[in-house]
Parts: structure tokens; C-alpha cells; sequence
């Protein structure tokens, strides 16, 4: 069992009692809601005639279902339409701080909070949303969770958990010059496998991960839930502190100056005891591609795609359905692979710097006639820097097209989709069977920049042949 | 799809039911519950499209479109299942569906954490025990009789021990899995938390 790791000094601390049947009651120190996992807790909030017991520690936006082409309202979509005023009403009557379209502050949910300061280390998050594990880049204990819990949550800020094993991945040297946090995490999940995480926290450390800035630290932690694993963290450093200072909700003057020292105390001791520990070598990590229809099924650029016989056992089944519904042969090389439609977003790779780096291969350059491509910023904050510094317009001029904030095309709850049995270069989290809107549709994740690339070449590339 | 639905409620200590089997790994909430579906502000139609892509190209040979199978209600399943996205949605429109309690290798953990909390018991059997019960031709269907006290479940001809986290077994047993009552119970803990927690002295309102 893990001692006096982050997870356990967070744990602790969170820790109401335990419960009859054996599990902790945990208190959520920051609660995030958006339109599409809330209105049935509310629901039965109403039908329980509960209230929710601290409104002040919960924050709402709207992120999955907003259209990223016209955003007026009405929406065209009308379920689209009554989500959002459902969220708006449920909003106004429990006195809750929601970020609207129009805020300046409206986003997706994993984007918003830390560009506001709310994600702080120490807390516990939760969210009804798998990617809270975000947070985790904070220092903080975050995890997504399900409606009757986000429910839970509105009426008691605590659920019933079961007290999660550490399991620390190690990563030893430094990424090499092309290589992103995107790279480093599906390298991490088809190294472990999709479902080593279940039951596990995941501290990742070590040089590779101190060497990442904040927001790639985030991209990390965002996929922990693809390996399995509802919670990721890093212990805060420097580089988090300076992040969340000066944040429109972050801790001021002599507040800061205890959160600080209080932050500073919260990271793994020297001599933690963790469940597992596993090390691996960040210098040898190439820009990376899946090639399946699992986080886990992903080759380096220049790898062939697995032959049956190259696979556990285990891994076989679903390979099998991989090779089929992708229509890839075992044996063949994913780059040259043609691409349809180019997607930059999500909570994973939608933030700032990714669009900075997308950005830097795009210059000058001009997206393939065959593709369809677009980038859909993080937050209306994201997209404001963005025309601040002239991305906006760098992503124009090479033909790509310039979206609203939102989820878009990672899950396709809006009129972003994929359609047919089209191929998309995306950015996002997951490439599961129909999970960009097309029933047959298929996604090759990767790097926001190696996205740039394979819209310049409408084709899978090695982004590294486009940097000096 | 059943015509009425009730949703669980209390105690629950047997599930005694007809299998359905769907075998695959890492069968994620998507495909249980693809998103389009989750446009909505109640849970009360999802039923009708769980699995609706893998049915659609299935064209009714899917298990859960097969006529043998209308009156199933333990889902077995291999590894990983219910891997993904968090949407309490996926085991909603199991739920929905008719399904009472999930068999598998192993599922993934928000998956699982959101089936105890909508009562819906789920066990673990060695792969050999699930590939048994996949198998299972003898009369088109297995009837299974599980045992929440005993963590056993048996059929006319098959036996077999399950697993089940303590901690889930205790709340079906006394019903509290329908937590929200029981959080409630530590009031004023909560409320002494909340006032301990360094960080609501320094921030002490979010906004």
C-alpha cells in the first residue's frame, strides 16, 4: 500500500469517514459541470429535495454540445439547444457560477478551469467527465466520476471511493526536438496497455516530465483514463506556482504567500512507498500514431503496423477488430497514410501552445487539397490569445478553418463530424469505433504538430521533416 | 428492450437471470452508448440505442438484437469493459435494456464505480469461467442464480465463484448503494472538513 506519496497526503486530508460498507467518504474541493453529464443529477436532486450543499464549489460551462460555426442562439440543433438552457436554468436556481459563451471565459471544462486559476494543487476534483484527470498536472487529485456521483457531489460535496493504488511512472532523460507530451503519452499507454490503470493513481515523474511546461504537463495527464488509470498527477514545482499566479481565481497577496508554502509540502516524500514503479526512457520516444481503434494501439512514424504474431495473446482480439475496421494490413507503414480531415482541439491538445506549434509548421504552407481541416480552440480565452499573437490567421491563410470554442470533433456531440469511412489526423484522446460522429469513421491520434504536417501533405508525416 | 422498466431500489442480494453474452475486449461507452445519443436531459430512452452502431451493422444478428436474448438480464463480458468516456449514460441504457448485473474479466473504473451507484451489481470470473459461460450452447441460453451473499452464482450444470469488491458487496447487501443518503448521514463531518481544508481559508470562495 502507497505512503505519504501526493495521493496519499490528498487523500487524507479529503477524508470525511469511512463508510459502513468500506469505502472512504471523500470531499470535493472543487466540483466542475458542464451541459451533457448535469441535468440528470439535478433531476434527482429535485425529485430527493435536496439542495446542493455548497454552491460555491462547484463551476459550470457548456463545452460539449456548442456548434463551432454559429454559436448564436438559438442553436440550430434543438436537444442542443435545451441542454444549454437546462444548464442555464439548473445555473440561476442553485446559484451557481457558470462560464456562458460570450463569458470570455467559456471552454471546454479542462481548459477553463486551470486558465482561471481554480485547479490548484491539493484540492480534489472531480467532474462528470472521464478527462478530470487533467487536474491531475496541478498537483491535485482529480478524477472523473458519473451522474448519480456528480449528483452526490451537488448535495453532499462528497462521495463514496475507494481509496486508489499509486502506481509511478518514471520518465528518465528529456524528449527530443519534434517529440511533444502527446508522443510521451501514447507511448506511455501502449508500453503499459489500456487497462494497467484500472484500480491505480498514476504519478508521473522523473526529467522528462519536470522538463514539460504546464500545459503539456496537462496533455499528459489527460490520457492517464486511456491507460486505465481515472487519476494522473504531477507533483507541483515552480513552473505550477508561477502558472497559477496572478489567475483570476487564484489565492492573493498574503493568501498566496500560505498557499504557497502550503502547496510546497503537498509533493511525494523522498522515500514514498508506492504500489508499483515503473521507469522508461523519454529519449527514445518517436513521434507516435495510432494505428487501432484503443489509445494503446499506436507505432512510432516510421513502424510498421503489428503483425498478429507480434501481439500478446491478450492483445489479439481486438488487433483483429482493429485491422479490420481501419482497413489497415498488419505489416503496413502508417506514414503516407492518406487523411481526409485534420482536426486540432480537445481538452488534450486545444490549449495555446499546441495551437502555437501547430501553428510553426503551418507557416507559410498550405493545407493539402484533399483534406478538410479546422481547429477548434480550447476556450474563448485560447482563441483570443491566439488572434493576439495572429495564429488565427496563420491557421487561415493555410487553409484551415478557424472554429468557436468547444469539444467538437473529439466527440462529435455537435455537427462536427466525420463522415463515412473518412480517415482524420486528430489531436484528440480517442480513437475508439464511431467516435468522431461517423459509425465508420476512423482516427489516427497524434501530436497536435504531426496534425499540422499530415494537413500539409494529406497524408501521415513525420512533422520532424518540417522543423529546422 | 423491455416494455416496463423499474429501476432497482433497496437491498439487493440475488439477481437470478437469463445470460447474454458479448465477447470483445475494451468495449468502451461509445460503442455502448454512442454520443449522439446523450443529447438529452433524462436518461428514460436510452434502452432503444445501446449498442446502436455495433447493432446497426450487425443488421439483428448482435446479441442484444437476437430473439433468444429479449428476456436477458446478466450481461457477460471479457476484459476491460466499459472503457472510456465517464457518461453514466452507457450502464443507463444497459440498464434500460434489462440488464441487472455484468459478468466479466475485468471493467474499467468509472465505468464500474457508476454501476454500483445505479444498482447494478458487477463481477469478476477468470477468463476460463466467462469462455464457459460464452460457450454455453446446451439449451440456447444459461439461467444463472448469483448469490450476493456468497459471491456464487450457479445454473443447473455450471457453478461458479465470483468476485465482487467488499465494499460494493456491503452496500447491495444493505442497499446503500444508493449513496446520497448515507454521505448525508456525516452532515456536520462534512461541514468540519470543509472549515479544516487549508486551502478554504485562503481562498475561501472560488469566485
Amino acid at each position: 500500500m502507497s505512503q505519504d506519496t501526493l495521493f496519499d497526503k490528498v487523500w487524507d486530508l479529503h477524508k470525511v469517514s469511512r463508510l459502513p460498507g468500506g469505502s472512504d467518504q471523500i470531499f470535493i474541493g472543487l466540483h466542475l459541470i458542464h451541459e451533457v453529464t448535469s441535468p440528470q443529477a439535478f433531476g434527482a436532486l429535485k425529485d430527493k429535495k435536496l439542495k446542493v450543499k455548497f454552491p460555491d464549489r462547484t463551476v459550470a460551462t457548456v463545452d460539449h454540445i456548442v456548434p463551432t460555426d454559429n454559436q448564436s442562439r438559438p442553436f440550430k440543433d434543438n436537444l442542443a439547444e435545451q441542454m444549454i438552457e437546462t444548464l442555464e436554468k439548473n445555473c440561476l436556481e442553485h446559484k451557481i457560477r457558470f462560464f456562458n459563451i460570450g463569458s470570455g471565459n467559456q471552454g471546454i471544462v479542462h481548459v477553463v478551469a486551470p486558465e482561471l486559476g481554480l485547479t490548484q494543487p491539493g484540492m480534489t476534483i472531480a467532474c462528470g467527465d472521464s478527462h478530470t484527470s487533467t487536474h491531475g498536472a496541478f498537483g491535485s487529485i482529480a478524477f472523473g466520476i458519473g451522474t448519480s456521483q456528480v449528483r452526490d457531489v451537488l448535495a453532499t460535496q462528497t462521495i463514496a471511493m475507494n481509496k486508489l493504488k499509486v502506481r509511478q511512472i518514471w520518465c528518465d532523460n528529456k524528449l527530443s526536438k519534434g517529440i511533444y507530451a502527446k508522443d510521451l503519452v501514447l507511448h506511455i499507454i501502449n508500453e503499459l496497455g489500456v487497462k494497467a490503470g484500472v484500480g491505480f493513481a498514476y504519478e508521473f515523474a522523473g526529467p522528462a516530465i519536470d522538463d514539460l511546461s504546464m500545459e503539456e504537463r496537462m496533455t499528459i495527464c489527460n490520457m492517464s483514463i486511456e491507460g486505465g488509470a481515472r487519476c494522473g498527477y504531477i507533483n507541483p514545482d515552480e513552473k505550477t506556482f508561477s502558472y497559477i499566479k496572478n489567475k483570476l481565481c487564484a489565492p492573493k497577496n498574503e493568501h498566496w504567500d500560505k498557499a504557497l508554502t502550503w502547496w510546497k509540502s503537498l509533493k511525494s516524500d523522498e522515500n514514498s512507498i508506492y504500489d508499483d514503479v515503473i521507469k522508461l526512457d523519454a529519449s527514445k520516444v518517436e513521434p507516435t500514431v495510432t494505428w487501432g481503434i484503443t489509445p494503446g494501439q499506436s507505432i512510432s512514424i516510421n513502424q510498421q503496423i503489428p503483425l498478429l504474431d507480434d501481439l500478446s495473446p491478450n492483445d489479439k482480439l481486438v488487433a483483429k477488430e482493429a485491422y479490420e475496421y481501419m482497413s489497415f494490413k498488419p505489416g503496413q507503414f502508417i506514414k503516407d497514410t492518406p487523411i481526409d480531415v485534420c482536426f486540432i482541439g480537445s481538452c488534450t491538445n486545444g490549449r495555446i501552445s499546441d495551437l502555437r506549434v501547430a501553428a510553426q509548421v503551418l507557416k507559410d504552407k498550405k493545407v493539402s487539397k484533399n483534406v478538410k481541416a479546422f481547429v477548434v480552440p480550447g476556450s474563448e480565452k485560447v482563441a483570443a490569445e491566439a488572434k493576439q499573437e495572429g495564429i488565427d490567421q496563420i491557421f487561415k491563410d493555410s487553409g484551415f478553418q478557424w472554429r468557436e470554442p468547444g469539444c467538437s470533433m473529439c466527440l462529435a456531440m455537435n455537427s462536427d463530424k466525420l463522415i463515412g469511412n473518412q480517415v482524420s489526423a486528430s489531436s484528440s484522446n480517442r480513437n475508439f469505433k464511431g467516435r468522431q460522429g461517423s459509425p465508420s469513421g476512423r482516427t489516427l491520434l497524434m501530436s497536435p504538430a504531426m496534425v499540422a504536417a499530415a494537413a500539409i501533405n494529406g497524408k501521415v508525416s513525420d512533422v520532424r521533416e518540417f522543423i529546422s | 428492450m423491455k416494455s416496463e422498466f423499474t429501476p432497482p431500489i433497496g437491498k439487493i442480494s440475488n439477481v437470478n437471470g437469463q445470460c447474454i453474452s458479448l465477447v470483445g475486449n475494451d468495449i468502451d461507452t461509445d460503442r455502448i452508448i454512442p454520443a449522439r445519443f446523450l443529447k438529452c436531459v433524462n436518461f428514460d430512452s436510452l434502452g432503444e440505442s445501446v449498442f446502436a452502431d455495433d447493432r446497426k451493422k450487425l443488421n439483428g444478428r448482435h446479441p442484444f438484437d437476437l430473439e433468444e436474448n429479449k428476456n436477458a438480464s446478466i450481461l457477460i463480458v471479457n476484459s476491460n469493459f466499459g472503457c472510456g468516456s465517464s457518461r453514466e449514460h452507457a450502464p443507463q441504457a444497459l440498464l434500460r435494456w434489462g440488464i441487472k448485473a455484468i459478468i466479466g474479466e475485468s471493467f474499467a473504473d468509472i465505468f464500474y464505480s457508476n454501476c454500483i451507484a445505479i444498482g447494478i451489481p458487477c463481477f469478476t470470473l477468470a477468463k476460463e469461467g466467462i469462455q464457459k459461460i460464452q460457450k454455453h450452447k446446451d439449451d440456447n441460453f444459461l439461467f444463472l442464480e448469483i448469490d450476493l451473499k456468497k459471491s456464487f452464482a450457479k445454473s443447473k450444470d455450471l457453478n461458479f465463484n465470483l468476485e465482487i469488491k467488499e465494499s460494493s458487496r456491503k452496500m447491495f447487501l444493505s442497499g446503500e448503494w444508493d449513496a446520497t443518503s448515507t454521505l448525508l448521514e456525516n452532515e456536520n463531518l462534512i461541514k468540519n472538513k470543509f472549515t479544516q481544508l487549508p486551502y478554504t481559508k485562503f481562498n475561501t470562495r472560488l469566485l
